[in-house]
């Protein structure tokens, strides 16, 4: 990268210059990447608007334009930096590459959406629908019941898992083992919890069972383990110094726990259930199998097929009929209405976690 | 407060009966959580052996259960593969970009940016799949069909629709990329600063500093992380379903053809609806395999994780 | 209403280790006792085995006798959560609770365990235990906010009004100034002196100074080596103690030379 011989114009100066030159010499200037990358994206702008090339072949050409950082840096800095440089252009392009799918799903979910959402479209089914028309009423429907009963299968069962392994199994055997297949299961496939869902029904309902209410089983058993994980992290985070308060006051221990730790992770613990709702809403396969799909709208969970809306998505896309467009809209109607769903869920989890959570505390 | 310290009964040892019931209903949610999970292996079991030992004829498929999974988990195996082998590198690029590369305060809005990528429903995914990405691979299959046609795995001929297990893959990486990326997030943040501090103090350069201080602290994780998004994409359903056409019992190294392997959960939601009598407990015995495979793949996972906890100094 | 304390040969073990070695120790009634000595010497331990706070760390246990009025807190069918609703307790660290406005915080004793009250009656207790806290002026109209806005002598007034409000027999105070500045310690310190007329106090502090300021009587613990039990090496009057000890380490420690 350097070079030690001496300078033949201040040979009296040796020294000084040597050191200058380690320090300064053979260095890009400051600004080097900003102009390569702005090239590189004037380059890809233009052709991306005067020859028409695809979005996504622009891309590919201010990626390889930005190549040239690096080879520049080889003339001058030397391998070292040079590879550096090559690096950080890398490992840049792979943040800009894992964005590109985000926006391409939030813009082709939006712009296709967009066109069916209506007030009919969230206040009609699909009974007796052909062609045009149709909502997703009964799938609305049908989502907010099985989802609501995941919940509340779910997060009893869960809070009180992760006051265990915090508050009461001190650490033992049993609680190891929980923790552990905690972990293990929250990479259970969801078809799989379907199909458990569809395993155990059938022994009492017979083949061919469909009820919403299976649905919510099986989602409760993607949902528990979410739930114990974060209740369990929130409830880590409640200052020891407060239970001990709390005692030294005489108060017992399961008061301690309902009247002064829950409350004071209560923001934490909102938030990490509206993430696994958020989590749950959008599973489509253990449905499939268990809840079905129907065009009617259906309120007892108890009693036979129950629509949602990713089955309803999958299901007009997969058999739209003929003509087949409408079909397809609703389905990406239905999936724009999924994910405002979903996303709704994510802001509010943001929101209370950041105004609810006891402030003041070191 | 009264001023004699005299229980009012006598008793050997005092529990209250609140502090029975509250320890006893978190100690039983705690086990019922363990019932669960044998449970869903039990039920699986039960309903599934009478697939694996019904005959050909009793199938829709007409074939016994082994010659009918095989293709399915070499299938499932194939997309997950392809997908862990796109995501790994770009999802320790992204974890080291938000991690090292970008402004810390930065760093955490771009995390949340690549959270939101987990929140998006698989069918969506699936839509986009089959609606956006599928369309736009197309022409690439083509021109790989026609220039590296001779590497077996861009034989061809080259799908009209792009509906390949390639793009199966791709949509699948996009998938597992966010859990990925979180956990290398953390990891690498957890790097002590001294290691790194002594890296840069030697002189070294910013990916000098990365491959001698953070790499080998981070290894365990990243394969742990690996092996998490490994079991994801191996058990997602319905983004394969909805992109992937497929022909039974194929088993094929082609990834760019019309004609692909199915995958296990994809056979699952794409069969189960018209399935009858033992067809429907052979499904199960192959939801049982993937089932097991996941579990073993989360296993090693966990137990990589576990491991490392144990014998990293951040604790 | 306070009470006198007699711990008689008292060894306290975490597990098999053994943390506190034959403690036999008076504590006299309406007076402040201070337990000084070393860092790990178990004057703290001591002090929580008193109210029975240790045993929330698992695998804690006793062997001797703690008479209060002649009761035995070790007794089998001795209810840990009554003694200590008996025998306050502040600690080293401010920890009003965070969710609680500071009225609800001074009544934190009577709310958590669920006991009805008038208005008035609450109204009452907040009223007299923030002024026997000497806090009452300083927060009076600002009852409804919450107790961690206020600074960390603030703080830990209240958690000294939330200790009294109960109306406890005796209060132990485990340095309790330990995290303030020295004019919060010096308000904490007058406020010990008033308390003292109602309550026994039994104070640890690793600030010589303040036990000499606040302390009638004085318990100097010392552990002869690391891993070996913490004992009770002398007690008696705090003038005698810091003028006169009788052992050679209560005097190497009162005069700095260790510790």
């Amino acid at each position: 990268m350097t070079t030690l011989t001496p300078t033949p114009e201040s040979p009296g100066n040796r020294g000084a210059v040597d050191v200058q030159k380690e320090l300064y010499g053979g260095q890009l200037p400051e600004r080097a990447p900003l102009l390569v990358i702005g090239a590189a994206v004037v380059v890809a702008a233009a052709l991306y608007l005067a020859a028409g090339v695809n979005l996504m072949l622009a891309a590919l050409v201010v990626f390889a334009i930005s190549l040239a950082l690096p080879v520049w840096s080889v003339a001058v800095e030397g391998r070292r930096k040079a590879t550096d440089r090559l690096v950080t252009v890398l490992v840049t392009s792979s943040f800009v590459l894992a964005m590109f799918p985000l926006f391409s799903i939030l813009v082709t979910v939006i712009g296709k959406g967009t066109k069916v959402l209506g007030i009919d479209f969230f206040t009609f089914s699909m009974r007796n629908v052909v062609g045009e028309g149709g909502g997703i009423y009964h799938a609305l429907v049908g989502t907010l019941i099985i989802t609501g009963a995941a919940t509340v299968i779910s997060v009893p069962i869960g809070l009180f898992a992760a006051i265990y392994l915090v508050e009461y199994s001190e650490g033992n055997r049993l609680s190891r083992w929980i923790r552990f297949l905690v972990d293990v299961m929250t990479g259970i496939p969801s078809i799989v919890a379907g199909l458990f869902a569809y395993a155990l029904f059938v022994l009492f309902f017979g083949e061919g069972v469909r009820m919403g209410i299976g649905g919510s089983v099986a989602l409760s058993v993607l949902m528990i383990p979410v739930v114990v994980r974060s209740t369990e992290e929130m409830l880590k985070l409640v200052p020891n110094e407060l239970r001990e308060a709390s005692y030294a006051l005489g108060v017992p221990k399961w008061r301690t726990v309902s009247k002064v730790v829950l409350p004071t992770a209560l923001a934490g613990i909102v938030t990490g259930i509206t993430l696994a709702i958020a989590r749950v809403i959008g599973e489509t396969a253990p449905l499939l199998i268990i809840a079905g799909a129907t065009d009617s709208v259906n309120f007892n969970p108890f009693d036979g097929r129950m629509a949602s809306l990713p089955v309803f998505a999958y299901a007009s896309q997969r058999n739209p009929g003929i003509p087949p467009e409408f079909s397809i809209d609703r389905a990406w109607g239905a999936a724009l209405t999924l994910l405002l769903i979903v996303m709704l869920l994510n802001l509010i989890a943001r929101l209370v976690s950041y105004f609810f959570s006891p402030k003041g505390e070191r | 407060m009264t001023s004699t310290l005299a229980p009012r009964r006598k008793r050997s040892t005092v529990v209250r009966p609140g502090d029975r019931i509250f320890s006893g209903l978190s100690t039983s949610a705690g086990i019922l959580i363990l019932i669960v999970l044998a449970g869903v292996a039990a039920f699986l079991t039960i309903e599934g052996i009478p697939g694996i030992t019904a005959s050909p004829d009793e199938v829709k498929s007409g074939q016994s259960f082994l010659p009918y999974v095989w293709p399915l988990v070499y299938g499932t195996l194939l997309a997950a593969v392809i997908a862990l082998l796109i995501a790994v590198p770009v999802a320790i690029g992204v974890a080291l970009f938000i991690s090292h590369y970008s402004p810390r305060k930065l760093g955490q809005v771009l995390g949340y940016l690549i959270d939101l990528l987990a929140a998006v429903p698989s069918v969506v995914y699936g839509l986009w799949g089959i609606g956006f990405l599928a369309p736009k691979m197309a022409p690439i299959y083509q021109w790989l069909e026609s220039n590296l046609g001779f590497i077996p795995f861009f034989a061809g001929p080259a799908s009209a629709t792009g509906r390949t297990i390639m793009t199966a893959s791709i949509v699948l990486a996009v998938m597992i990329l966010p859990i990925m990326t979180a956990i290398c997030r953390e990891i690498f943040l957890q790097t002590p600063r001294l290691h790194e501090e002594a890296a840069l103090a030697l002189g070294a350069t910013r990916w000098e500093m990365a491959r001698m201080a953070i790499f080998p602290y981070a290894r365990s994780g990243i394969v742990s992380a690996a092996m998490l998004g490994l079991g994801r994409a191996l058990g997602e359903t319905l983004a394969v379903a909805m992109v992937l056409s497929v022909s039974a019992g194929t088993v094929t190294a082609n990834l760019i053809s019309s004609t692909n392997p199915s995958t296990i959960a994809a056979n699952i939601a794409l069969s189960f609806g018209e399935a009858s009598g033992k067809t429907v407990n052979a499904l199960i015995a192959s939801g049982l395999v993937l089932f097991v495979i996941t579990f073993l793949v989360n296993f090693a996972a966990r137990a990589v994780v576990d491991r490392r906890k144990d014998f990293s100094g951040a604790n | 209403m306070a009470k006198s304390i007699d711990v008689s040969d008292l060894n306290i073990y975490y597990g098999d280790f053994l943390a506190v070695e034959g403690v036999t120790i008076p504590i006299p009634a309406k007076s402040v006792t201070a337990f000084i000595g070393p860092s790990g010497c178990g004057k703290s331990t001591f002090l929580r085995s008193l109210n029975r706070m240790h045993e929330v760390i698992r695998g804690a246990r006793v062997e001797g006798k703690v008479l209060i009025d002649g009761q035995d807190l070790y007794a089998s069918d001795m209810d840990p959560v009554n003694v200590r609703r008996m025998i306050g307790m502040v600690f080293q660290r401010p920890n009003p609770f965070p969710t609680m406005s500071i009225y609800d915080n001074v009544l934190a004793g009577q709310k958590l365990n669920s006991k009805r009250m008038k208005k008035s009656e609450s109204d009452d207790i907040v009223e007299r235990s923030l002024r026997s806290a000497g806090l009452w002026a300083e927060v009076k109209d600002r009852l409804a906010r919450p107790g961690s806005g206020l600074s960390g002598g603030q703080q830990q007034r209240l958690c000294i009004a939330r200790a009294i409000s109960v109306e406890p027999e005796i209060l132990l105070m485990d340095e309790p100034c330990s995290a303030l500045d020295p004019i919060s310690t010096s308000v904490i310190e007058d406020l010990i002196h008033e308390l003292k007329a109602q309550y026994t106090i039994v104070i640890v502090t690793h600030n010589m100074q303040q036990a000499a300021r606040v302390s009638d009587e004085t318990a100097f613990f010392n552990l002869s080596g690391v891993g070996k039990p913490g004992r009770l090496i002398e007690v008696g009057r705090t003038e005698t103690i810091f003028s006169n000890p009788q052992d050679p380490a209560t005097e190497a420690y009162i005069q700095g030379r260790f510790g």
